[in-house]
């Protein structure tokens, strides 16, 4: 497979959420895969990296522009992989609540996490809660219309 | 992302070009803010040129849907694409904002 992920990308970023939009440009114009499987991975992998990007600097990083964001991305076996990690202290990812309910419908945060699980094939956290693992299979019939649900 | 806005009427016409995430949304809630400030009560965002949003801007979004409402005033959304439905169904927004197929159709009887 002739894909610029094929080898792997490893990206150290520094806390700064101006950075982020271009870093995802950065990363999707690396993968073949991301041009050829357009809405799929145009959408579902694009938005999941952006909010595990977001997460990672605003709640792990706390905005400190002394501390990176890694991002490990790779394409193989049929699915786009990238693990985010930050230096925060981490989180109980199952204690973060549905924003779809309707007492929480109206809050202005807190939808990141769900709609990476909504828009990936599976999403992991590592036990310290300071790494997330976003996988996309590139296999006809997975992600679109659903996702993760973990 | 950039955004031009402009007056119909009674209403404020805000069009959004570019992405609407993290790094940028804080730029539109100003803006808004702004013209709520100045005494704008009706609002209509337009999204015709915008790709994706992510959970920030939809956080925005609610954010200033709550604040306008609360001075008597309605926002409204037009021209989402296809990716922008998507993630506004998943997130159930769809149920909070009156989202129209384009902006003649948001402006007409507001």
């Amino acid at each position: 497979m002739d894909d610029g992920l094929d080898a792997g990308l490893v990206l150290e970023l520094p806390t700064d959420i101006q950075s982020i939009e271009s870093a995802v440009e950065f990363v999707m114009s690396r993968c073949d895969s991301c041009r050829t499987r357009e809405r799929r991975v145009s959408l579902n992998f694009r938005v999941g990296l952006t909010e595990a990007l977001a997460n990672a600097m605003l709640y792990g990083n706390a905005h400190d522009p002394s501390k990176s964001v890694v991002v490990v991305l790779s394409v193989g076996e049929g699915r786009l992989q990238a693990t985010v990690r930050d230096h925060g202290a981490g989180f109980d990812p199952s204690a973060i609540p549905d924003p779809t309910r309707p007492e929480n419908i109206t809050r202005s945060c807190g939808r990141g996490l769900y709609l990476m699980r909504q828009l990936l094939d599976e999403v992991s956290f590592n036990d310290r809660g300071n790494e997330v693992t976003l996988v996309l299979r590139l296999d006809p019939g997975s992600a679109l219309e659903g996702g993760a649900q973990a | 992302m950039s955004f031009q806005v402009s007056r119909s009427g009674e209403v404020t016409l805000i069009e959004v070009e570019g992405q609407l995430i993290v790094g940028n949304r804080q730029e539109l809630k100003q803006k808004v803010l702004e013209q709520l400030d100045g005494g704008d009560r009706k609002f209509v965002i337009d999204f015709a040129n915008t790709g994706y949003i992510d959970s920030s801007g939809l956080g925005v979004l609610v954010s200033l849907s709550k604040k306008i409402r609360e001075q008597g005033g309605e926002l409204r959304l037009s021209s989402l694409n296809d990716d922008l439905r998507t993630l506004f169904e998943l997130t159930k927004l769809d149920t909070l904002f009156r989202i129209t197929e384009n902006k003649s159709q948001a402006l007409e009887g507001f």
